[in-house]
């Protein structure tokens, strides 16, 4: 009997562990990273991440508003970002092409922020209620011009927390918008979730700068290691901030070589440490020769399969990527190089198996198994490719 | 202190073409925060894109430059998240109203704290001289060669049916009024909403025959007139200057800080230990 003793640790430790939709678990991943301020929009699948966070929010000293459009929901949280503080808006497929406009202004001007889509089915309003994968080069492209970005995804709701601890992480470190690319079924469904302890996750703040009052500062200077040290708009350094491309002070420069020079930085400091930003799970990989590459949602059918086909003695294994952009070309290409076969799993027409291709030694022996009507991909479905692919007869 | 310590020397001369009246307008607005005395690190000017938006490159405050028509929707992220900083956001006409009407509607409905600017040109500047919602009928522009059919936005009505608490118009040629009203509308607490006109010599002027910008600010003196002027009166045609509104109304960043007691009331109240964890575990500086 002692055993239930409630001691105030105990409480603490079931008040922990929830039962939730993958929105509230990217909710509760935003708020132990630290998120202090929400601007949104609603639109399913994503809205109840607005709806918790208007509840949460100012428990917790933080503001949440809700903006007239997708297009102001992002310019609030860019403005939110540089007065120091971690910042997050959620939306899905029409909403996220609103914000590309300003998505592009948050990598120019280097501002962190998160930006989560839980995709639907589309083009267009699509399919409000149901699931697709289909934003991925949304993420990739959306806003012109070249640029580099960041976009994580998780396919169980532990996953999802933490992979939204990490997407603060990641914008803080390099000054950069982060794209959560989660979608219906994940953000819909229930599962349990067991929020860690304080500090049991590490959590990177603000990086803010050391100049001192009345020397100058450079906001746009990166320091040898590519990072930017911030300062917080209201503190002592008042800079300037924009879109065009700009000198190391933030003021526009249509300079060649400041030109160059910026997009590069901007490109580099995330294509070059594409190694360090890369997030996967291996399921069933070892010595795996039909590798099943997939993430989100589909990653679970493909785990499910992957479990099942194993049991009877196949080797096949799963390779679930969390990273999709920068695309983890290294990854794929060293867990594919003994593969007979690479099925990828998404309900798109195929937009990660595209970049499979490109990046593996053998493409033509890269395959597709995807759904496009709206539906959760099945491992029958996976199956049957597979048997195909094996020459086994369906 | 002295208007050049109120700017960036270091990126003189400005881009306006001689004559713009944007340049006046940003005289103002220097004066007026200097007569107000206030502190530089507190003031943010945020703005959008033309050629009225580039007046945030020059002013030593913290300065956002952000996109066509959403320097108020990036303003409101600053303002709320810090609300002790006081906003200042020039706009264009086809910045604030055409493309950044909708942002610039619910600004007003919010009632927060925010000073709207608008540099009123009729006229796309920096795109070449193109209408603008606030051209009007029968005006040229080069995408209007057989004149313009479109009605304009009034902005001083617009502004306070949509629920701005400050709502004032002047031209560049009063230039002494626009820094009273701006000084007005920087100590307003809610959204206060100022229309100047200016002038694009270089593309309103030239099509449609106004003259050079001493012309151009002569018509601005002839065709407007103070509220509650005799010359108003006797002639309703002219265009009104002066304050229209200046009401007392509640602030939304007040409010939401009412929000934010509430809500941490009632988590205190109903689960005092998991709040006790959160508080120990969490900065919160935005009260
Ligand atoms: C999304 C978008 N659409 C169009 C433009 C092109 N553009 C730049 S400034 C401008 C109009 C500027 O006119 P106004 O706001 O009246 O300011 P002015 O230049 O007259 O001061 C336009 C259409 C743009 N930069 N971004
Ligand atoms: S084009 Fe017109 S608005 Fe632009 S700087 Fe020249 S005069 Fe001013």
């Amino acid at each position: 009997m002692t055993d239930n003793i409630k001691t105030d640790e105990n409480v603490i430790k079931t008040n922990n562990i929830k039962f939730v939709q993958g929105n509230e678990a990217c909710v509760e991943g935003a708020l132990y990273a630290g998120i202090n301020f929400f601007a949104g929009y609603p639109i399913t699948p994503s809205t109840e991440i607005a709806e918790l966070l208007s509840k949460r929010l100012p428990e917790k000293g933080g503001k949440f508003i809700q903006m007239e459009d997708e297009i102001a929901s992002m310019c609030a949280i860019i403005g939110a970002s540089l007065t120091g503080h971690k910042v997050m808006t959620a939306t899905s497929g029409p909403g996220f092409s609103l914000k590309q406009e300003a998505l592009g202004y948050a990598c120019m001007a280097e501002i962190p922020c998160v930006v989560v889509d839980v995709q639907r089915g589309g083009p267009s309003t699509g399919n409000p209620t149901h699931v697709s994968q289909g934003d991925i080069y949304q993420a990739r492209w959306g806003t012109h011009g070249d640029h580099a970005i960041i976009a994580l995804t998780a396919s169980n709701h532990q996953d999802v927390f933490e992979i939204t601890v990490d997407a603060f992480n990641l914008a803080e470190t390099y000054r950069t918008p982060v794209i959560l690319l989660f979608d219906e079924v994940i953000g819909h469904m229930r599962e349990k979730l067991v929020i860690p302890e304080q500090g049991k996750l590490p959590i990177v703040d603000r990086l803010r700068t050391s100049v001192k009052k009345g020397v100058d500062y450079h906001p746009y200077l990166p320091r040898e290691d590519g990072r930017l040290p911030m300062s917080d708009f209201g503190g002592e350094h008042r800079y300037n901030v924009t879109g065009l491309f700009h000198d190391m002070w933030g003021f526009p420069s249509n300079n060649p070589k400041v030109v160059r020079e910026l997009l590069h930085h901007l490109i580099d400091k995330i294509d070059n440490n594409a190694h360090a930003i890369t997030r996967y799970k291996e399921h069933y990989l070892e010595g795996a020769e039909y590798v099943l590459i997939s993430y989100g949602s589909s990653a679970r059918s493909a785990i499910h399969l992957a479990k099942n086909r194993r049991e009877r003695g196949e080797k096949v294994g799963v390779l679930e990527l969390q990273s999709i952009w920068p695309f983890p070309e290294a990854l794929v290409r060293e867990k594919c190089a003994n593969a007979k076969a690479v099925i990828v799993v998404e309900m798109n027409m195929g937009q990660v198996m595209k970049e499979v291709k490109a990046c593996v030694d053998n493409p033509s022996k890269v395959f597709l198994a995807n759904r496009i009507d709206n539906k959760l991909i099945t491992p029958t479905n996976i199956k049957t490719l597979l048997r195909m692919i094996q020459g086994r007869g369906v | 202190m002295a208007i050049k310590d109120y700017i960036r020397q270091r990126y003189f001369p400005q881009m306006w073409c001689p004559g713009c009246g944007h340049g006046t307008i940003l005289n103002a607005l220097l004066r007026a925060v200097d007569e107000l005395g206030l502190d530089k690190n507190s003031i943010v000017m945020t703005s959008g894109i033309g050629c009225s938006a580039r007046i945030s490159g020059y002013v030593d405050f913290h300065s956002l430059h952000t996109l066509h028509g959403r320097a108020l929707a990036f303003a409101t992220g600053v303002k709320l998240s810090k609300p002790e900083l006081k906003l200042l956001v020039p706009m264009g006409d086809g910045d604030a109203l055409a493309i950044g009407g909708n942002h610039f509607i619910h600004a007003a409905r919010r009632n927060i704290d925010i000073t709207a600017i608008i540099m009123n040109n009729r006229i796309y500047g920096m795109t070449g001289g193109q209408y603008s919602p606030l051209s009007g009928p029968g005006k040229k522009a080069s995408t209007a060669p057989y004149t313009t059919i479109d009605n304009q936005f009034d902005v001083v009505n617009l502004s306070i049916a949509a629920g701005a608490s400050f709502v004032a118009r002047s031209t560049t040629y009063h230039v002494l009024e626009c820094v009273d009203i701006l000084k007005r509308a920087i100590q307003h607490k809610g959204f206060s909403v100022v229309e100047i006109l200016s002038q694009c010599p270089t593309h309103y002027g030239r099509k449609n025959k106004e003259g050079d910008a001493v012309q151009m600010l002569e018509f601005q003196k002839k065709t407007t007139a103070k509220l509650g002027s005799k010359a108003l009166e006797n002639d309703p045609t002219l265009i009104p200057r002066g304050v229209f509104v200046d009401i007392d109304a509640p602030e939304y960043c007040e409010e939401y800080d009412k929000i934010m007691k509430r809500a941490m009331k009632e988590t205190l109240q109903k689960e005092p230990l998991k709040n006790f964890g959160n508080q120990a575990n969490q900065t919160c500086d935005m009260a």
